[in-house]
């Protein structure tokens, strides 16, 4: 079946969220489309699948116009759409999840599950998948999951199959498996629109490539173009994907953490016995799939967490058991996993934010008042010097794009005293030219001679920019190793196999 | 004792055991004091009665009588035996059995020994006002289940009861038909319902703060229309028939079960089959697929073709009718007359109910007939003159209210989506 978007326009206010985007996927093929965030990709599959309605344009099924207005009628044309979000309600079976939305009943609108039982099942034997109809959702791995939402597809005979960011919340392993069943698809006549901004997978599985930038198609390209020009087609302006990273002296242990146990308050460990140092002038980065310690590990450090047993030494002295001001002072930068929710209070101004954590103190406080005079001649030096775009230092932060809020919380973190800077997926959810600068600052810090715990899901940024990698499973380091590991070893370790 | 019991198991069980663990070291503790305090230290050789015949059974159960400090000595050693098996049955990871059930029942027994030493007892009759008492509170707490595992927070529920209980009091005194009042009851709720759904729904205004102010509306209207229309013209306004009782053959006759159960007014009965039909429904139906699935996850109810905004608005005017019905119990039901806010906080307790039930019906069936024993049980014992304060034994059904919610339940998970309206776009 094929598939064409023409003319599609979508407005959202003042933003144009879609700009006459023209589309075409053919028949068994994968197309892949490329965008940074907020470039409209997910708007535009939200309209092919009946989510949003759009300002003008039409799409065609197989040459025919059809008005897709409800998630129905896009059933009902054969497409079928997995979420980047996963559309399956946690605390339903696997079974529950597939029929909602296409029940069969018997007497007294019963609910009748044999034959959807049946075909689930051949369906999923058919692509050698192994699913228990009965399981709950949320007991599953999130790998699974998808592979529900792609059967929950099937089922309904979709042709033409959108996967939005689907490898974003996988492994390296499991990312491979799902490139295997997507090939398979496209064996079986399935249409594929895979979208994504990792530019690895994009060239390992599309057979054609459409760019999206602002709302609009800027390219097309072949899947043999090179990294470095997809992402500058993205982006448009040449980008410098590796990072120039110099190499120098390791100087002294500067954070030493020595059987570190962290627990929830039923007791259950969530880090259990973790050692490691980090020295001055490197970076650790700690690798892992989300979810296997490494927020609490970060918090713990940082004092965030109640249920601490161990030790964590700065230099000399001992971290745990302090406030988290005084965790601070010690000389601790802190840049935490979600800068909406964590980085930043999004209702105050810019200036405000970027004093967060000093206002306590001279110039900005004097007595019990603070100085806006203070405040504001600061801000305007820290948003020069970190180039955070603005129209103005008062607007609330929640004004920012993604890449300028992470930009005031490096400003505000990187301008204390300091011995160690913990930052957590400093780049999740960033463009690519904000990556960039996130990534030049903190190989600045490690220059300058300040140990650096990385978190990041990431392993492009992890080989990019660590100098060691621990790689953490289940609560535990499984193994640090150096930065010339390999990727496929690198995988392993996340999936918790070590040999 | 506590601390190392606690120590020695609280680590390797699952967080269901860990509960009734904590559940059944607090039934042990009471049972030993009950045990010292009422049974060895207590002097009072007075017998304590029970009845449990209301007249018409089959058989006729004899007057049972104790002296009062041998049975609380047999009652709260039961208990502690009760809770003992129960503690070691959680032990070796089996279900406590029935250690829970005859620890509470055995402490509940040897209390009433003491408390009415030399007094009757009437059990059987305990046990049905018990049921009356909580019948509103089923209503109210199916009704906030239609809503809340829909989405929808229903914080209005007191003023559905209010608005059923004075429409169908009107309406009745009016034609004089018990049926009329039951038949306008479910609309009167059902149009609170429709305020509650327009403005929550449509216009996503604050669920808690709505429900709030559409008590605060029925409270008003109808003390206004009382004080304007129900005192002065009372004899045509005001002075409304009621059902009368219904015996169901040969099972109405049953000892103990019969008169509790079975021999009550329809409306009694109309809940009997609501919540059977809730039950099934909620977990047997597509319906009840659908519904489960918007208070859980709507965007994703939506991704498949459900629309999830109508059927929340459904839902939320059927749990209108289940409560409005509920309020006919307070008029038709049994006084026949309307009385000024005489729900009297029964919607909170609902809400509480469907908590404690933790958001199904069972179960907040079950929490609707504890704290109906729990207020029954104050009344009857003020009534036979028990030595306790009154002031004290009023409190006693609320008491068990914040305990039941707050501690003994654990962790329960309230409907995902719970009071946040959907919209397309903002779900993310």
């Amino acid at each position: 079946m094929s598939l064409e978007l023409i003319g599609i326009t979508k407005r959202f206010g003042e933003l144009v969220a879609n700009d006459a985007i023209d589309l075409k996927v053919g028949d068994g093929e994968i197309l892949a489309i490329l965008g940074e965030n907020g470039a409209g990709k997910s708007t535009l599959m939200n309209i092919v699948y009946g989510l949003l309605r759009p300002d003008s344009g039409e799409i065609k099924v197989d040459g025919k116009v059809v008005a897709i207005t409800e998630p129905n009628d896009a059933l009902a044309s054969g497409i079928g759409m997995v979420h980047q979000h996963f559309m399956l309600i946690p605390v339903f079976t696997v079974l529950e999840n597939i029929i909602l939305g296409h029940e069969e009943t018997s007497q007294f609108g019963k609910l009748n599950l044999t034959q959807a039982r049946e075909k689930l099942l051949s369906l999923a034997a058919n692509f050698g998948f192994e699913i228990d109809p009965d399981a709950i959702i949320e007991d599953l791995p999130v790998g699974v999951q998808q592979r529900v939402e792609i059967l929950k597809a099937l089922m309904y005979d979709a042709k033409v199959l959108i996967l939005d960011e689907p490898t974003a919340v996988l492994t390296p392993q499991e990312t491979d498996e799902l490139i295997e069943v997507i090939k398979r698809l496209r064996t079986q006549g399935t249409s594929i629109i895979f979208i994504s901004h990792k530019l690895r997978e994009v060239k390992a599985l599309a057979d054609r490539i459409t760019v999206i930038r602002r709302g609009k198609v800027v390219a097309t390209a072949d899947p043999s173009a090179s990294q470095e020009e997809l992402a500058s087609l993205m982006v448009g302006r040449p980008v410098n994907l590796v990072p120039d990273k110099t190499s120098h002296e390791i100087g002294e242990k500067v954070l030493e953490v020595s059987g570190l146990t962290v627990s929830d308050p039923t007791g259950r460990a969530l880090v259990s016995n973790i050692s490691f140092d980090v020295r001055a002038g490197e970076i650790l980065a700690v690798a892992g799939v989300q979810g296997n310690g490494q927020s609490e590990l970060a918090q713990a450090l940082l004092n965030l967490e109640d249920h601490v047993n161990g030790s964590i030494k700065l230099g000399t002295q001992e971290v745990v058991g302090l406030s988290v001001r005084h965790t601070l002072d010690a000389g601790i930068a802190y840049i935490p996993e979600s800068r909406e929710l964590d980085g930043l209070i999004s209702s105050f101004s810019i200036a405000d934010n970027l004093i967060l954590d000093t206002h306590r103190e001279k110039p900005y406080s004097r007595g019990i008042l603070i100085s806006d005079s203070a405040v504001e001649s600061d801000a305007e030096v820290k948003v020069k010097e970190f180039d955070i775009r603005a129209l103005s230092i008062s607007d609330p932060a929640s004004s920012l794009s993604g890449g300028n809020k992470q930009k005031v919380v490096l400003a505000r973190e990187l301008s204390r005293p300091l011995k160690l800077l913990v930052a957590c997926q400093p780049t999740r959810g960033l463009d690519v030219g904000s990556i960039e600068f996130v990534h030049e600052r903190i190989l600045a810090e490690r220059d300058a001679g300040r140990a650096v715990l990385l978190f990041s899901t990431e392993l492009d940024e992890v080989l990019a920019l660590a100098d060691r990698i621990a790689v953490m499973y289940a609560g535990k380091i499984l193994e640090i190793v150096d930065a010339q590991v390999t990727r496929e070893k690198l995988g392993l370790l996340m999936a918790g196999i070590s040999q | 004792m506590k601390s190392t019991l606690a120590k020695l198991s609280l680590k390797t069980l699952t967080a269901t055991q860990r509960r009734q663990t904590r559940l059944l070291i607090v039934l042990f503790i009471l049972s030993l004091v009950e045990l010292k305090a009422f049974g060895v230290s207590n002097h009072a050789h007075a017998k304590t009665t029970f009845g449990f015949t209301l007249g018409r059974e089959w058989v006729i159960i004899e007057k049972w009588m104790i002296d009062s400090r041998t049975g609380c000595f047999i009652f709260s050693s039961l208990a502690v035996l009760g809770s003992l098996v129960g503690l070691a049955r959680v032990r070796v990871k089996k279900g406590p059995g029935l250690g829970i059930g005859l620890a509470s029942f055995s402490l509940m027994m040897g209390f009433l020994c003491w408390a009415a030493a030399g007094k009757f007892i009437p059990i059987t009759g305990m046990l049905q006002g018990s049921l009356l008492l909580a019948v509103p509170l089923v209503f109210g707490s199916m009704s906030g289940l239609l809503c809340e595992r829909s989405g929808v927070i229903n914080i209005a529920i007191e003023g559905q009861l209010l608005a059923g209980a004075f429409a169908s009091g009107v309406v009745a005194s009016l034609t004089h038909k018990t049926t009329w009042g039951l038949l306008v009851a479910p609309l009167a709720g059902a149009l609170i319902s429709t305020l509650l759904a327009t403005f929550a729904i449509k216009f996503s205004v604050d669920q808690v703060i709505l429900g709030f102010v559409l008590n605060v509306l029925v409270i008003g209207l109808t003390n206004f229309l009382y004080k304007k229309l129900l005192i002065p013209y009372q004899s045509t306004w005001n002075s409304g028939p009621s059902f009368s009782h219904i015996e169901i053959p040969i099972i109405g006759k049953i000892p103990i079960i019969g008169p509790i159960f079975f021999n009550q007014t329809v409306i009694v009965y109309l809940m009997y089959i609501i919540v059977a039909t809730i039950t099934f429904s909620l977990f047997r139906t597509k319906w009840g697929l659908r519904t489960r699935a918007i208070g859980e996850h709507p965007s994703a109810a939506d991704s498949v073709g459900i629309d999830v905004n109508k059927l929340r608005f459904r839902n939320v005017v059927i749990a209108g009718l289940v409560s409005g019905l509920g309020g006919a119990y307070f008029t038709v039901g049994s006084v026949g007359t309307f009385g000024k806010e005489m729900t009297a906080g029964a919607g909170f307790i609902a809400l509480a109910a469907l908590i404690f039930g933790k958001w199904t019906p069972m179960g907040a069936l079950s929490a609707a007939l504890l704290f109906g024993f729990a207020d029954d049980l104050q009344g009857t014992l003020s009534i036979i003159g028990v030595s306790i304060p009154s002031e004290f034994m009023l409190m006693v059904p609320y008491i068990a209210t914040i305990i039941a919610v707050s501690g003994l339940v654990g962790r329960v998970r309230a409907p995902k989506a719970d009071g946040i309206h959907y919209s397309r776009g903002e779900s993310h």
